[in-house]
């Protein structure tokens, strides 16, 4: 494994170029000031013109989130956080009164998405077929394809909007999958969130095309807290896309965010992310702070939920997209592959509550770290009392790549019924040099060569992406891992 | 943090009488112990290792403790009926925490040099070979029962094995818990093999009498260069009796352990298992077995550190859970940078067998080095239909069948004894706790 036969040059050239979303917009944002205190969460609802029920949801969490203290049983090293240092709100649409049309988006906002590859026209998005809603720092900027959508009775719009225009909904089930007391982040998030996506799938309506939200953090000093919210009605089925990133800053930001999804009757939601949120430079310098609460609730007889995620972002990731199988019969599938090179810490992984009876999961998860990086899966599988014939199967692979980095697993089994067959798996390895000699004896360049295993061995969880992301991933893979090789 | 006060009071007014009882290496430990139990308390469920089994809570009720060392008369014929046909063995007798010299403990046989008997006597008549090792891989400096048995611990067993001494016979150490009050005991066990030594050692665990009992056990292995040795420690108590163990193993180069760790009839038992690998090239077998029904609760928590490269460690658990019993197992295993080609694989196999027995189970596995081979696996399931059903129609009745499968399954942990006569013996006694003869077996009468 050596190839410090390269050229310098070169090598300086690919890492130039191995974050290539690190560009900020120069576009006018308005931020409110720093610091967190009631007053703060008054202002953002008021901001976003929000009822009465809203604020009190928003204080309640704020009110609890005080009396809570960070976590710190993940395997990170989480620097201290000030969070009267935290911008909670930027608003890159403000110029004089907000957007009323496509046409008065800042020009630049639109170059931003542009750049990023986000078609937020509607006529380049007919081509790819999927609706966007994209969300720069904290303000949706723009939902494409609504009118399609709103034919079959979709909703898919900015949270703020669905707060206005479908105030029942969002009442009946925001917070009811996530409550605010959940956790520390989901605390903060409830008190501060701005925007985010709200999907609403009718019964028996089967959404026509791939739903997408892109997020970015712009401005400096600020923290994005989205929140998004799916509710899937009876019989429906639904894809959703995620992906995120943010420019490259010595700071460190934080995004704190939650994603709730209500699986009703024989309803299936496939939810995918592509996370890449800028992950500091090599020396551990910056990056996003990624803690976020993702958890689907199924609810239905026969409901579905499938997680598919790659990580290959931010400094630091404490993530467990979780599903709590309530109805009886449900399934619940968890898919993720996690890149960590440099300094980057991932302590990322599922929780699967087995409630109801025959519900299944299964858990694939495939990590890889390089460099100096931490990479830990922790997951809980749980099956109760009631939820007889549950069936579970997790395998964790881990794969290194140098000899300064970290691979861990933390499963955690906690089996109440005695019909339930609960299966783990983890392995850790490093690439087979077999398998590098065989590449490179015909022609292929190491880091080829280590992109070429590496998306073999993530494959079982890229094959589940839809296809305009797994293009995507497979890319993103082998980008993350350019220099890691020596 | 309030029941670790009382013994640290009761400690102090009995300074005195402990430190008597017991002998001069032993006693220069505990005012480390004494800081440590007033500093980490005892291990309670809010402790991440702790979580399933609060061991503090086994230490609220007023136990009796010998700390005058009283005479307490064991019949030691009892255990006879407990013993391992067909295997002769060195045998040595601890009744309660005192090593109790008996006639059918003989000192012959043992080859030149080997050391084995009393830990108290030891540390009287070598203070120099006892000072060297007691203490120094039990870890005070964490939350665990390490401090409170430095604490109290006024003898136990000691072996010492010297270099290129090997000794053929197994040597068999069985305790006798036995008295009329509810007793708690504090057992340390030291063991030190010399290089390119080898030695059995298996410790029976049996409780006589129908009271309570809390065991506190601190084993500490030593094992040099190219030793090699085998442990074998069988718990057979009933389900009055709390215990609470923990095992240290420092493994030199080349040196190969394998520890068994069987538990067929307790209480309430918590077993700790450390194993670093000192020096390159070291094996580890760890195994364990767990039978349990009634409200019986088996902890097993493993740790192993492999700090050095090209060590291997293997580990199986099994359990089967009867009726209210409750399981929990932990095993870690953490490979430090640099410990290249390390070899390490984890298994915990679990059968619950009603609704109300649970299991919980977590493997870790944490690791810092590229050039390694790690995994582990762990289930939670029952009995497989197709197999019972396959022998039913072959005439064997519902409840032979499912017996078949049960030994079949724990059969394979049991294999891997090395002792031909004691794995015969154990397949017989877990048929027995399977048939539900164990609680009225011969030699626990007074089993419940």
């Amino acid at each position: 494994m050596n190839s410090e036969t390269q050229d310098n040059s070169l090598i300086r050239e690919i890492s130039a170029e191995k974050y290539r979303y690190g560009f900020t917009t120069d576009v006018h944002t308005e931020i409110i000031d720093r610091g967190l205190t009631e007053d703060t969460v008054r202002l953002i609802s008021e901001r976003k013109g929000e009822p009465e029920w809203l604020l009190e949801f928003r204080l309640k969490a704020y009110r609890h989130w005080l009396t809570m203290e960070m976590p710190h049983w993940a395997h990170l090293d989480i620097p201290e956080i000030d969070y009267q240092n935290i911008s909670y709100y930027a608003d890159p649409t403000v110029k004089k009164e907000g957007p009323k049309s496509l046409e008065e988006i800042d020009p630049q906002v639109m170059k931003t998405f542009d750049k990023l590859g986000i078609p937020l026209e509607e006529r380049l998005a007919l081509s790819g077929g999927v609706a966007v809603d994209a969300v720069m720092d904290s303000v949706s900027v723009k939902t494409t394809f609504k009118k399609t959508l709103a034919e079959k009775g979709i909703i898919f719009c900015s949270m703020g909007e669905a707060v206005k225009n479908h105030p029942d909904l969002i009442r009946q089930y925001l917070g009811s999958v996530v409550n605010y007391r959940d956790n520390f982040f989901a605390a903060l998030n409830s008190a501060v969130f701005s925007d985010g996506s709200f999907v609403y799938i009718p019964k028996g309506v089967r959404c026509p095309m791939e739903l997408s939200t892109y997020f970015r953090i712009n401005a400096a000093g600020t923290g994005q807290f989205e929140r998004t919210l799916i509710v899937a009605d009876d019989d429906s089925y639904v894809s959703y896309l995620e992906g995120c990133t943010a420019p490259m800053r010595d700071e460190n930001q934080l995004h704190a965010a939650i994603v709730e999804i209500v699986v009703l009757d024989r309803a299936e939601v496939k939810y995918s992310t592509v996370q890449n949120w800028y992950p500091g430079d090599e020396n551990g310098r910056g990056g996003v702070y990624n803690f976020v609460t993702k958890r689907g609730l199924l609810k239905g007889v026969d409901s579905k939920l499938s997680w598919t995620q790659v990580e290959t972002g931010s400094a630091i990731t404490w993530k467990y997209p979780s599903c709590v199988l309530q109805g009886d019969g449900s399934q619940g599938e968890f898919y993720s592959v996690a890149l960590t090179n440099n300094w980057q810490q991932a302590d990322t992984g599922t929780k699967m509550i087995h409630i109801g009876r025959n519900t299944k999961s299964t858990v694939i998860s495939k990590g890889i770290s390089a460099g100096h990086s931490q990479n830990s899966y922790r997951g809980l599988i749980k099956v109760g009392e009631h939820a007889d014939g549950a069936r579970n199967y997790s395998q964790c692979d881990s794969l290194l790549l140098g000899d300064k980095c970290g691979a861990h697993t933390f499963p955690y089994m906690d089996v109440k019924n005695e019909t339930a067959i609960v299966e783990h798996e983890a392995t850790t390895s490093k690439i087979s040099e077999d398998q590098l000699f065989y590449c490179n004896q015909r022609g292929i360049p190491m880091e080829q060569a280590i992109g070429l295993i590496v998306n073999g061995y993530a494959k079982e969880v890229l094959n589940k992406l839809p296809m305009e992301f797994a293009v995507e991933a497979q890319r993103l893979l082998s980008v993350s891992l350019e220099n890691t090789v020596g | 943090m309030k029941p670790a006060q009382n013994y640290i009071e009761l400690f102090k007014e009995n300074r005195a009488l402990v430190e008597r009882g017991s002998a001069g290496v032993m006693n220069t430990l505990r005012d480390a112990a004494l800081s440590s139990l007033a500093r980490y308390g005892l291990p309670h469920n809010r402790l991440e290792e702790y979580l399933h089994t609060d061991v503090s809570k086994w230490f609220e009720p007023d136990w009796g403790m010998n700390l005058a060392r009283l005479d307490m008369p064991v019949d030691f014929a009892q255990a006879f009926k407990c013993s391992v046909p067909n295997l002769s063995t060195q045998l040595y007798f601890l009744a309660n925490d005192a090593f109790a010299s008996s006639d059918r403990a003989s000192k012959a046989g043992l080859p030149e040099g080997v050391f084995a008997g009393s830990l108290k006597e030891a540390a009287q008549n070598r203070p120099d070979l006892v000072e060297k090792f007691y203490g120094r891989l039990a870890d005070m400096d964490k939350p665990g029962i390490a401090a409170i048995n430095t604490l109290f611990a006024q003898d136990g067993y000691i072996l010492y094995v010297p270099d290129g001494v090997t000794i053929e016979k197994p040597l068999q150490l069985i305790t006798l818990l036995s008295s009329k009050v509810d007793l708690m005991v504090n057992r340390r066990i030291l063991v030190v093999l010399g290089r390119a030594s080898q030695a059995k050692l298996l410790l029976c665990d049996h409780a006589l009498a129908a009271n309570n009992y809390l065991t506190t056990q601190v084993i500490e292995v030593f094992a040099g260069q190219d030793s090699t040795f085998e442990l074998y420690d069988l718990e057979e108590t009933h389900t009055a009796n709390l215990r609470a163990s923990e095992l240290y193993i420092s493994q030199d180069a080349g040196s190969k352990v394998s520890v068994d760790n069987l538990t067929l009839h307790n209480g309430q038992t918590r077993n700790t298992v450390c194993v670093t690998f000192d020096g390159q090239g070291a094996e580890l077998s760890l195994n364990g077995v767990a039978i349990t029904d009634k409200s019986q609760h088996v902890d097993n928590m493993t740790f192993v550190d492999h700090r050095v490269p090209d060590c291997t460690s293997s580990e199986l658990f099994k359990y089967v859970l009867d009726e209210s019993s409750t399981g929990a197992f932990a095993g870690k295993v953490l490979v430090r940078e640099g410990a290249q080609h390390t070899s390490s694989q984890q298994t915990n196999r679990n059968i619950c067998l009603t609704r109300e027995a649970r299991m919980f189970t977590q493997p870790q596995l944490e690791i810092y080095a590229d050039d390694v081979k790690c995994s582990h696996g762990a289930t939670v399931g029952q009995l497989d239909d197709k197999a019972l059903f396959y022998m039913r129609q072959r005439g064997i009745p519902q409840q032979e069948a499912r017996m078949m499968l049960m030994l079949a399954f724990v059969g394979e942990v049991i294999g891997k004894v090395e002792l031909e006569p004691l794995r015969d013996r154990l397949y017989r006694l877990v048929e027995k706790r399977f048939r539900g003869e164990l609680t009225q077996c011969e030699g626990c009468r007074a089993c419940r």
